[in-house]
């Protein structure tokens, strides 16, 4: 089936002004937010209901033509970019909050709904959506069950998997299955475990239930300013040895404070050549505590000056200046590239001095904003375009810092994802027998490869035979029938 | 077939799975003689046995050749205690994961069960309230699967989305995708206090636990047909804060705070000939799911704050819960029939509660007419994936979902 035949379909089958063909107006969707890679699908579609999603993977799947979903196009290692010949089903318009429930710590909402939303009308009840990335005033939920997003306080609280029991789907044949609910445990495989993660290569979440998280009866906020890395790392790891979860840790560079400071005017404390922000939360008691415990070791690992947050306001400033830092280094460079990496937290000191090493030795500069408590790194490589050989010189050094992460034993991707940026670095961490065994779950899902291909994995393979079930083309497709648009 | 010649032996008569004898037993050392073994055992079925604590959980192997003993898989590989994960073989025994120097795999489980047969059963107990259970905790996994070789999924860090999460998949799965060899967790640090906080009141004050900001780690809840609900909150933190949180709670609660837990506290309500049933429910039927349940007869016990209890009965004819409570009188002249209501009363109870209620374990005799899993969401999807992983269906046939 041609691609005018499809559009054609989904037009009469969901409406016209649903679906989108129009060169200029696809160009719209052509990246998410990583916006070095662009490709302009070759039709829109914007559902806005869970059968009108299942509606248009039908037709994806009778036409065997590639579909990748969309939220908010936030993602950072190019989950939603499109597939030119296939169809990019954008969930934006399914923004439903469909049931909230304090009484069962749940909140069913629908996959366009953003992430920070979702906190926002529970926090009457006492209740908070726990995940935060740092983009969670605009990513959606359905986006954040993709890429299995995190956040600063994922630390303590864990990921967006561990905070998902329910999820309705389309399956890339086009059914709309459900897998968990709202209570736990849903008897069976977890499926929903495998999904949520899966960057879009299983299917279309419609509906996610999320867990609700009792607001904490007080919160702490810390500011430690450093002479080094290596002191606030010791501090980190002091804290951390003492039996301390804290429910974030956060640590910049002399280099990603400057930018900050030039972007928002946080007013870290001058001089610094580290920052950590240290938050705890929980009851009063506990917090009280701990946090004089995570004072004195910040002070016996060299902090040279501390600020406590007084209130809501103050413990903005502080968190400001960590928030913006990837925008901010936009200050102190024309371009950049915003690294995810993860390494035992352990080997921190050696792997920074690592990363400066390699950095130097190409003359690149690099900010670092981690996530310490998780050791989850966010390098910042800096380069200009207009020289000639930065940006190469740049991607050699981004790249170094992914093989020093799989060098140390850690992970080529914390909580940006694998999506089309790092699919090649794959084998470096998994084998083939390990990535085959992946595959087994696709397959299952997914087994004509229509669900975002081209990513996740290095390279696409097939699955061979589906076992019990339809092989070759729908009936509907015999020769002729479907063509004659 | 030498691997299988040098490593399975001719069964014994405790080798039997829910009244199912095996042909052999083979116990591997290591995760490349397991895959050895299990590519050599590709014409027989195979059933894995941890420590066995939960072996006669769920519905019979439609056919069993080979048990696969993990307990020679043992030992702790790696604790990196500044980064809060270890690395053990799947055979490790619990009890040396619950201590680790100055830390814990935060996982109740008996201390003979096994890491992975923990991870297989996907067993829990009181402090998945605070901690999780283990989808939560299992941060990597090396698997042998049923076509003999070796796969890894996840890693040695807790933050990580490379790849699908093939741990969640096992973590489970009862041993029908094949051998896990090794997991690597996520730990916690041993708290330095601890309180149990144990009240005579009825479920619904459950809901002003949680209200309160007070972050128990446990709300556990002990009900019988007949005999006073009790409720027991653990407090774990610091020793001034566990302190004032316990005092509190004692109030709320109008209880006692104590160093010990209740008698009762993480083990099941079902003596080892009764039956036995996990239940979930939401939050706030929880207190609906207790009434029904000890109201047909049955003894409740569980984490009231998640959502998850077990309910037991006696076997017909016994008499006596465990515990001693008290249970339903009524004489019995169909054991296998009267045991398929009760199941059906408390399912539909648990579909009520918005939750599913599994039978994990049941008298000789009755097992074999129980449903035992009942209704699963995406049962389509799993066989598929059952079919990938395994499509001759030699690992654990019978015993999971749907019959698969």
């Amino acid at each position: 089936m041609s691609i005018d035949a499809l559009a054609a379909r989904l037009r009469a089958e969901m409406g016209p002004d649903q679906v989108l063909t129009d060169r200029q107006q696809l160009r719209t969707y052509e990246c998410d937010g990583l916006a070095h890679y662009r490709v302009a699908p070759a039709l829109v579609a914007l559902p806005r209901t869970a059968g009108q999603v299942a509606t248009v993977v039908r037709a994806c799947a009778d036409a065997k033509v590639p579909f990748v979903a969309r939220g908010s196009g936030t993602g950072l290692s190019g989950g939603a970019l499109p597939h030119a010949d296939g169809v990019l089903i954008v969930t934006s318009q399914l923004r439903e909050i469909v049931s909230l429930r304090p009484e069962d710590e749940r909140a069913v909402v629908q996959p366009g709904v953003i992430n920070l939303q979702v906190s926002v009308v529970s926090k009457e009840h006492g209740y908070y959506y726990a995940p935060d990335p740092s983009s969670q005033q605009i990513c959606s939920i359905g986006g954040n069950v993709a890429e299995n997003s995190g956040g600063a306080h994922c630390l303590k609280y864990g990921f967006t998997t561990n905070h998902v029991t329910g999820l309705e789907m389309v399956t890339p044949d086009g059914d709309l299955v459900r897998l968990g609910g709202a209570a736990p445990d849903t008897p069976g495989y977890d499926l929903l475990g495998a999904f949520v993660g899966s960057e879009g290569t299983l299917g279309v979440a419609t509906e996610v239930t999320v867990k609700l998280t009792r607001l904490p009866e007080t919160v702490r906020t810390l500011l430690a300013a450093f002479a080094s890395t290596d002191q606030a790392g010791a501090a980190t790891s002091a804290i951390i040895a003492a039996g301390v979860v804290p429910a974030a840790i956060e640590m910049m560079d002399a280099l990603s404070i400057e930018a900050a400071e030039a972007a928002v005017h946080c007013g870290y404390p001058v001089g610094a050549g580290a920052v950590l922000i240290v938050e705890l939360d929980g009851p009063v008691a506990e917090v009280a505590a701990q946090f004089d415990e995570v004072s004195r070791l910040c002070d016996e690992n060299g902090a040279f000056e501390t600020r406590v947050a007084a209130d809501d306001e103050e413990r903005q400033l502080i968190w400001r200046g960590r928030k913006s830092a990837f925008a901010a280094v936009g200050r102190i460079s024309p371009d950049y590239i915003v690294q995810d990496g993860v390494i035992p937290r352990t080997a921190l000191p050696e792997v920074l001095r690592r990363i400066n090493e390699v950095a130097s030795s190409h003359g690149v500069r690099v900010a670092n904003v981690f996530h310490a408590g998780d050791g989850n790194l966010h390098p910042l490589v800096l380069f200009d375009s207009q020289v000639p050989g930065e940006e190469d010189r740049a991607e050699t050094v981004s790249g170094a810092i992914i093989d020093l992460c799989i060098e140390y034993g850690g992970s080529i991707t914390g909580e940006h994802g694998v999506g089309v940026d790092k699919a090649r670095y794959m084998p470096r961490m998994f084998n083939d027998t390990d990535l085959d065994t992946m595959q087994l779950v696709r397959c299952a899902f997914d087994p004509d490869s229509l669900a975002n291909p081209g990513k996740v994995f290095p390279t696409p393979r097939l699955c061979g035979e589906r076992p019990g079930r339809r092989s070759g083309p729908h009936p509907s497709h015999e020769p002729g029938v479907a063509e004659i648009f | 077939m030498s691997v299988l010649d040098d490593l399975a032996v001719k069964a014994g008569d405790d080798d039997v799975v829910c009244g199912v004898p095996a042909r052999f037993v083979a116990a591997p050392a290591g995760t490349e003689e397991a895959a050895a073994l299990i590519a050599a055992a590709r014409d027989l079925t195979v059933v894995i046995r941890g420590g066995g604590t939960k072996i006669h959980h769920g519905p019979p192997p439609r056919d069993l050749d080979l048990i696969i003993d993990t307990r020679r898989l043992a030992g702790v590989v790696e604790h990196a205690a500044g980064d809060l994960i270890t690395v053990v073989r799947a055979g490790t025994p619990m009890a040396e994961l619950h201590a680790l120097p100055g830390q814990q795999l935060a996982l109740d489980a008996p201390p003979t069960a096994t890491a992975g047969g923990t991870v297989s059963a996907n067993a829990s107990g009181p402090r998945r309230l605070r901690y999780g259970t283990a989808r939560d905790l299992l941060i990597g996994v090396t698997v042998v699967r049923p076509d003999g070789r070796i796969a890894r999924a996840g890693g040695k860090v807790v933050k990580n989305v490379a790849g699908y999460d093939l741990g969640k998949l096992y973590t489970g799965a009862q041993g029908t995708l094949g051998l896990i060899t090794e997991c690597v967790f996520r730990l916690h640090p041993v708290p330095p206090a601890t309180a149990f906080v144990r009240a005579a009141a009825p479920p619904t004050a459950v809901a002003k636990i949680l209200a309160a900001q007070l972050a128990p780690s446990a709300v556990e809840i002990n009900a019988g047909p007949g005999a006073a609900t009790e409720i027991a909150v653990l407090v774990e933190g610091t020793e001034a804060g566990v302190r004032d949180r316990a005092a509190v709670l004692a109030r709320l609660l109008d209880g006692e705070v104590s160093d010990v837990p209740p008698s009762w506290w993480d083990t099941p309500p079902w003596p080892p000939d009764g039956l036995g049933l996990k239940l979930t429910a939401v939050l706030s039927a929880v207190p609906a799911l207790v009434e029904a349940a000890t109201a047909a007869g049955a003894t409740i016990r569980g984490s009231a704050a998640t959502g998850v209890l077990h309910a037991g009965v006696p076997s017909p004819g016994r008499g006596g819960a465990a515990g001693g409570d008290d249970t339903a009188d009524g004489a019995v002249t169909e054991p296998a029939a009267e045991m398929s209501r009760l199941v059906d009363t408390l399912r539909a109870a648990a579909t009520r509660a918005g939750g599913h209620a599994v039978v994990l374990t049941a008298p000789d005799g009755v097992r074999e007419g129980l449903d035992m899993w009942g209704p699963v969401p995406g049962l389509e999807l799993m066989r598929r994936v059952k079919e990938r992983f395994d499509p001759d269906r030699r690992f654990a046939p019978g015993r999971f979902v749907g019959g698969i």
